[in-house]
């Protein structure tokens, strides 16, 4: 298989420079009198969406976008596709500017979100594909091929005659999949793929989502929920937070740029208690003799050295917050730890 | 052009398709049909009855813009009321997000994305009435009426599309205007009657502001032999002025359009 597009020579995919967005939002107060004041008076207020985020991307890249609800992952995206029109910045893919929406640029790229669906409801996914086949420009005998071959990497030969409203979540995803790559785009905009599909559905979109990659070498940006999709499929991440780009780097880098802190397990000869570790950083957990410490990174040699001197250490761990608890706080707080 | 061709094709086939899915719902739209147009011939019967005039019009040249009045009525039917309400869910629901990424005219797609045939036998009904009325009114139909005939159709068709059109563009902002379209529905009823049976003032109103005389009127004093040049140039006019300023509007929403969030 082979994507469209994309000239080899390239290397960059995605530029992206200093982009912002700002929406207006309108100022709405409860009740029958604010309902009458917002019609006649409408107030707004600008909302900064996404502020200054600057990245490149390679291709052949598969890169996880993280942040929590209304951070700007959905805006940025978008912006990317060319569906909303930046308010400030540079954005380039594939050398297009994106909401210039030429047509040569709408057959390079493709956008799947979890949350919407471009199937018809009533009819089998093989008419939509039709459909976009005639659109995209695709010959009848080159669609089928195609059809058959994407359909077979999805496991999804059956289900491609019988209407879109009798199909599970799990297959409809897999035909909206479908019927996003039929024009092999190189680049692909999944938002939230996995969203509401089983833990057996989401395994298989994923290693699908890897599979594409590996054979046609598309470049995959990626929004997702699940750490699980971002952990399976992306060497690298960018975090966004309040419209801010915090992390553009590797999944493992990830915790240092998100946690000024580290954790130290210990475990002791005998038990202690809490006030024993008053001025060793903040105590996590403390089971008789198993210890869990956070420990700021600056202070870590240190106070190790003070613990195995004023402890009898048996055993001693120091490991990075578990990525997912991190983002989990993240997304809980909404603010780093 | 053959890629929007064969588009088009595949749009219609699959809405036709559809629609089929529903065969109880598709019968009862046949029915509604009959029973709007033989309420519409009934109410212009009783109010024209035979011998009686109306703005200078008889009984046979009105029923000739009644019959405009129900191949227009066909027409917004089977393509303008589904694909333009369309876009109003479009816009509520994010889905218009797929409609912009596709590489073809996104005008296009939304304006002939669906073909309701319910309304096909009304266009076919309008016909007929228009044929059997000219007819009665002793109208001739030599070639060159007939091709004048059939642009100032397709003036008057253009007309209310991109009337229509843009205030349905307009839910880019507004996100629901149902309402507005219901309002330019009521206006465009006018069109039943020949414009001179109107009040003065209505009839310029309903030439240059609304241009409702162009929709019927106009295309009916064609068959019936009686159109002045100056008209038939004007409503070309005002179909070329109209159809530039929809694309225009269009595009100039789009850039407004902030796709409902996920």
């Amino acid at each position: 298989m082979r994507v469209s597009g994309c000239p080899i020579w390239a290397d960059v995919v995605i530029e992206v420079e200093q982009l912002s967005k700002t929406y207006q939002v309108a100022d709405k107060s409860p009740g029958f009198v604010g309902t009458l004041n917002h019609f006649f008076r409408r107030k707004t207020h600008d909302v900064q969406a996404v502020r200054h985020v600057s990245f490149s991307i390679q291709p052949g890249e598969m890169v996880g976008f993280l942040g929590a609800n209304g951070a700007g992952k959905t805006t940025t995206l978008k912006m990317l596709c060319g569906l909303i029109h930046p308010s400030a910045g540079r954005v380039h893919v594939t050398g297009y500017v994106p909401q210039r929406r030429q047509a040569a640029f709408l057959k390079q790229i493709t956008l799947v979100m979890g949350q919407k669906q471009q199937l018809i409801w009533d009819l089998p996914p093989l008419d939509s594909l039709s459909v976009n086949a005639a659109v995209y420009g695709i010959g009848e005998k080159e669609a089928r091929y195609r059809i058959h071959e994407l359909a077979e990497m999805l496991e999804i030969t059956e289900e491609l005659t019988r209407p879109v409203r009798k199909l599970s979540l799990g297959q409809r995803m897999k035909a909206e999949l479908l019927a996003a790559l039929l024009h092999r785009p190189s680049v692909l905009f999944l938002d939230e793929p996995t969203l509401g599909l089983d833990v057996n559905a989401q395994a298989r979109v994923r290693s699908f989502l890897a599979e594409y990659n590996r054979q046609t070498g598309a470049t995959v940006l990626l929004t997702s929920h699940y750490m699980a999709d971002i952990t399976a499929l992306c060497s690298r991440v960018l975090l966004i937070h309040q419209g801010e780009l915090i992390h553009d780097g590797g999944l493992d880098a990830l915790a240092t740029s998100l946690s000024p802190f580290r954790q130290v397990r210990l475990e002791l000869n005998r038990s202690a208690s809490p006030e024993d570790f008053v001025g060793y950083g903040e105590l996590e957990a403390l089971d008789d003799r198993a210890v869990r410490l956070l420990v700021s990174r600056s202070e870590l040699t240190e106070v190790v050295a003070r613990l195995l001197a004023n402890f009898d250490v048996l055993d001693l761990e120091v490991n990075d917050p578990p990525i997912d608890e991190l983002i989990g706080s993240l997304f809980r707080k909404g603010r780093v730890v | 052009m053959g890629r929007y061709l064969l588009s088009l094709k595949r749009f219609w086939g699959t809405a036709l398709a559809g629609q089929l899915e529903y065969q109880v719902n598709m019968l009862i739209d046949l029915l509604a049909m009959v029973g709007s147009l033989a309420g519409s011939i009934f109410v212009l019967s009783v109010f024209f009855g035979q011998g009686r005039e109306l703005g200078g019009w008889s009984w046979e040249a009105a029923l000739v813009v009644q019959g405009i009045y129900t191949f227009l009525d066909g027409v917004s039917s089977t393509w303008l009321r589904p694909n333009l309400g369309a876009i109003v869910t479009h816009v509520r629901e994010g889905t218009l997000d797929f409609v912009l990424l596709k590489p073809i005219d996104s005008q296009f797609w939304v304006s002939l994305r669906i073909m309701a045939p319910a309304g096909l036998p009304e266009m076919g009904l309008g016909l007929v009435l228009i044929v059997w009325a000219a007819s009665r009114a002793g109208a001739s139909f030599s070639l060159g009426t007939v091709l004048v005939a059939v642009l100032m159709l397709c003036v008057g068709g253009v007309i209310l599309y991109a009337l229509w059109f843009v205030i349905a563009a307009t839910s880019i902002w507004f996100v629901k205007t149902w309402n507005a379209t219901e309002v330019l529905r009521a206006v465009l009823a006018s069109g039943r009657f020949p414009v001179s049976a109107y009040p003065p003032a209505l009839r310029l109103v309903f030439t240059l502001v609304l241009p409702v005389a162009f929709l019927t009127t106009v295309p009916a004093e064609v068959i019936l032999g009686r159109a002045a040049m100056p008209m038939l140039a004007l409503g070309l006019f005002l179909a070329v002025i109209f159809f530039v300023g929809s694309r225009a509007f269009w595009l100039f929403a789009l850039r407004y359009y902030t796709s409902a969030s996920s």
